[in-house]
């Protein structure tokens, strides 16, 4: 039968495996899904922890102090580990006029790990305590680990923020988009006939205008005196909009797909319900496939809202997202000036590729019987 | 070999399917495909009737009729049950959920049958759960015994489908049709997807399962010579229809319909000699989409007359328990095969 073999303990452990684990073992074998895997996840840690992460407060606003270069820390004091930033000290440029800082070497502010800082409250707690934090002067004034913008706020610290927003709106919106795709996709592959004629057509109609203009159009529709946080949904919502027709398709394919199989015949000759087939049958056999094209449409959120947001048509400041950020090194000028402003454009490639590959690693091991 | 004596189980009349065509961007329905055309067939209690054609002459759908996996365009499907008879075809699904028990099905295919994701236990005592049986320990004990009856150990009862063979999932398939005690299972070419070192095991354990619990089977298959040992009687179909219904002797000795004689024809025989005498079916299957006018088999038979392209064939009952359907199927005097 089937075991007997000399590895009786593998072939044992096979045949006693459940869906997921034989899903884990193949993911597994996906080296860059998996490297990917751990930079999303820390990607997220930055988003959940970003009050924590950032030292200075990203709305402080000091015009004197803009665009300066990154400021590093100094690790050694006279030998010893013993972190610490030296001053800055504003002069005047004699030909330009313009202000200029020098690192004043006399002037040494020691670091701190968990220090205290400015304050951030985190589901309705206050807290002061940061990663990094600077003795004797407020960090804003001191501390510039990729220096700051045009506005003078630390870009470190805004990057922790934006890191938050970008990430968390491809969550939401995917969120949204599934709840849609699912719905419609299932909806359309499980009834199938006029609804899912009807359904498909919509879709291939969204699908078939060109998105850039849609969420242009969308944008500047969006009222200017709208909130921060009334923005931010408006652009997840604008960003599902089309979102979910992929994930439709998806659920939908499955569906279909499935009721061709015997084993949903069976099912239905033994005297299941409607709901125990689809969430005791058909359910479990795509949710895995559910997760690798929802995994796979993260990053065409991100990169949506950051370039909507780039074009100023997405977020707006005071909001802090990767797009936001970017706006800042719009022109050749400031780019020539200050390059550190492109920094942001770092996490976003790091996580688009990172999610990428975990999706492409997911989608290859979701369906391990094939 | 058939015992005209006993009650008619299933009763099939006049059943049809026909699959809409539907074509362009609205899905307009441009035909139909006629993939059941007309079968009436009955089977007894205890025996078993197969259900033989080519490949793509329907049998599958008219078993998925029947199991009311399907719902037929027309027809009657009679069952009956232990308090009477019931039409099943016009049911909706609501109300066949009571008489589902009393007919199972074991599919061709043994890897799309079993959900991978369900273990033995889940698979097999699913019929179970879902009519009443919510004990734990009482479904465990069913399925030990279901699985020694199909000649699988109780222990595999943890396993998932992907740790056995071919063979042994359709092992598995027929435990789960059994586990209600069905009065009639319907086979659809169980061992077709097998190897052929596992077919005649497969077939053995049906013929002792149907001795030991008095099965009533309608097996389907898509050539005489699986079906000459293991059947009663056999239904031969050709393009949705019934062709030719004749006890198994009968028909192999003195097949009455010329498509019957040319399937016959084409069953492998031991002795080499016989080779020459391979008079074969020439030209095409027909369309079930646009079948021909008259007899469905004319363009193909090898005794076909004007009458045949014109007016189709009724079935007529041409000794007990033979029925043909075949303008000439009195004054023809057919081949069939000796001995084997
Ligand atoms: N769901 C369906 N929709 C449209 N046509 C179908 C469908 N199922 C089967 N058919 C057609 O009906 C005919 C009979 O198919 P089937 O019953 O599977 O034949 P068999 O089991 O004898 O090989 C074939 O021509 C097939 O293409
Ligand atoms: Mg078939």
């Amino acid at each position: 039968m089937a075991i007997q073999t000399q590895q009786p303990d593998a072939e044992e452990r096979i045949s006693l495996a459940t869906q997921w684990q034989l899903i884990w073992w193949r993911f597994r074998k996906h080296t860059l899904a998996q490297i990917g895997a751990v930079i999303v996840i820390l990607f997220y840690l930055v988003a959940l922890l970003a009050d924590f992460l950032a030292y200075s407060d990203p709305t402080y606003v000091e015009a004197q102090r803009s665009l300066l270069p990154p400021h590093g820390i100094q690790w050694f004091d006279d030998g010893k580990f013993a972190p610490f930033v030296y001053g800055l000290k504003g002069t005047r440029d004699p030909v330009t006029f313009k202000r200029v800082y020098v690192t004043d070497t006399s002037q040494k502010y020691p670091l701190r790990f968990f220090g205290k800082g400015f304050e951030w409250k985190f589901l309705g707690f206050k807290f002061d305590r940061h990663l990094l934090a600077v003795e004797g002067a407020p960090a804003e004034e001191v501390l510039f680990l990729l220096g700051t913008d045009s506005l003078g706020r630390d870009l470190w610290s805004r990057l922790m923020y934006a890191t938050r927003t970008s990430l968390t709106i491809g969550l939401l919106g995917v969120t949204l988009s599934l709840f849609l795709g699912i719905l419609l996709g299932g909806i359309s592959g499980y009834y199938g006939g006029p609804l899912d004629t009807f359904i498909q057509r919509v879709i291939e109609v969204i699908r078939s205008i060109p998105t850039i203009p849609l969420w242009m159009g969308l944008g500047a529709a969006l009222p200017r005196e709208w909130s921060v946080t009334q923005v931010y949904f408006a652009i997840t919502v604008i960003l599902s909009l089309i979102g979910w027709t992929e994930l439709a398709r998806v659920v939908r394919g499955r569906f279909l797909s499935l009721r061709e199989e015997d084993y949903i015949t069976a099912a239905e000759l033994a005297g299941c319900s409607q709901l125990r087939i689809i969430f005791r049958h058909m359910v479990p056999s795509f949710l895995s496939h559910i997760i690798a094209a929802t995994t796979l449409a993260i990053p065409a959120m991100i990169i949506s809202e950051t370039a909507l947001s780039f074009l100023g048509l997405g977020l707006r400041p005071p909001a802090v997202s990767w797009g936001v950020l970017l706006q800042d090194a719009q022109n050749v000028q400031s780019l020539a000036i200050s390059p550190w402003l492109v920094i942001p454009t770092i996490p976003v490639i790091v996580v688009i590729l990172s999610l990428n590959f975990l999706g492409d690693g997911l989608r290859d091991a979701a369906d391990p019987y094939g | 070999m058939t015992d005209q004596s006993k009650e008619i189980l299933l009763d099939v009349r006049n059943l049809r399917k026909y699959f809409p065509i539907q074509k362009g961007f609205l899905r307009r329905v441009v035909g139909h495909v006629r993939a059941v055309d007309d079968v009436t067939l009955y089977v007894r209690r205890g025996e078993t009737l197969s259900l033989v054609g080519e490949s793509g002459c329907g049998k599958t759908t008219t078993a998925r009729c029947i199991v009311r996996a399907l719902k037929p365009t027309s027809g009657q499907i009679l069952l009956r049950g232990p308090d009477g008879v019931v039409d099943l075809a016009p049911l909706p699904k609501r109300q066949l959920r009571p008489w589902r028990r009393h007919m199972q099905m074991i599919f061709q295919d043994p890897y799309s049958s079993l959900n991978p994701r369900m273990t033995l236990f889940d698979i097999v005592s699913e019929p179970m759960l879902v009519n009443g049986i919510k004990d734990r320990q009482t479904r465990m004990d069913r399925v030990a015994e279901l699985l020694q009856l199909v000649g699988l150990r109780p222990e595999y009862m943890r396993r998932f489908p992907h740790a056995f063979s071919g063979g042994e999932r359709q092992r598995i398939g027929i435990a789960r049709a059994l586990a209600l005690n069905p009065s009639l299972v319907i086979a659809d070419e169980p061992v077709s997807a097998l190897d052929v070192s596992v077919q005649a095991q497969i077939l053995n354990l049906l013929l002792d399962l149907q001795a030991q619990l008095g099965l009533t089977l309608l097996f389907v298959a898509h050539d005489l010579s699986v079906v000459k040992h293991i059947s009663e009687r056999v239904a031969v179909m050709y393009v949705g229809r019934i062709v030719e219904t004749a006890p198994t002797p009968t028909l192999f000795a003195a097949p009455k319909h010329p498509y019957t004689e040319a399937l016959l024809a084409a069953v492998p025989k031991p002795d080499p000699d016989l080779k020459g005498q391979r008079m074969l079916l020439e030209g095409e299957v027909a369309d079930p989409a646009n079948p021909p006018s008259g007899c469905y088999f004319h363009p193909r038979c090898r005794y076909a007359l004007d009458l045949c392209r014109t007016v189709t064939p009724q079935q007529e009952e041409v000794a007990a328990d033979h029925f043909v359907s075949c303008h000439r199927a009195r004054e023809l005097t057919l081949r069939g095969v000796k001995r084997t």
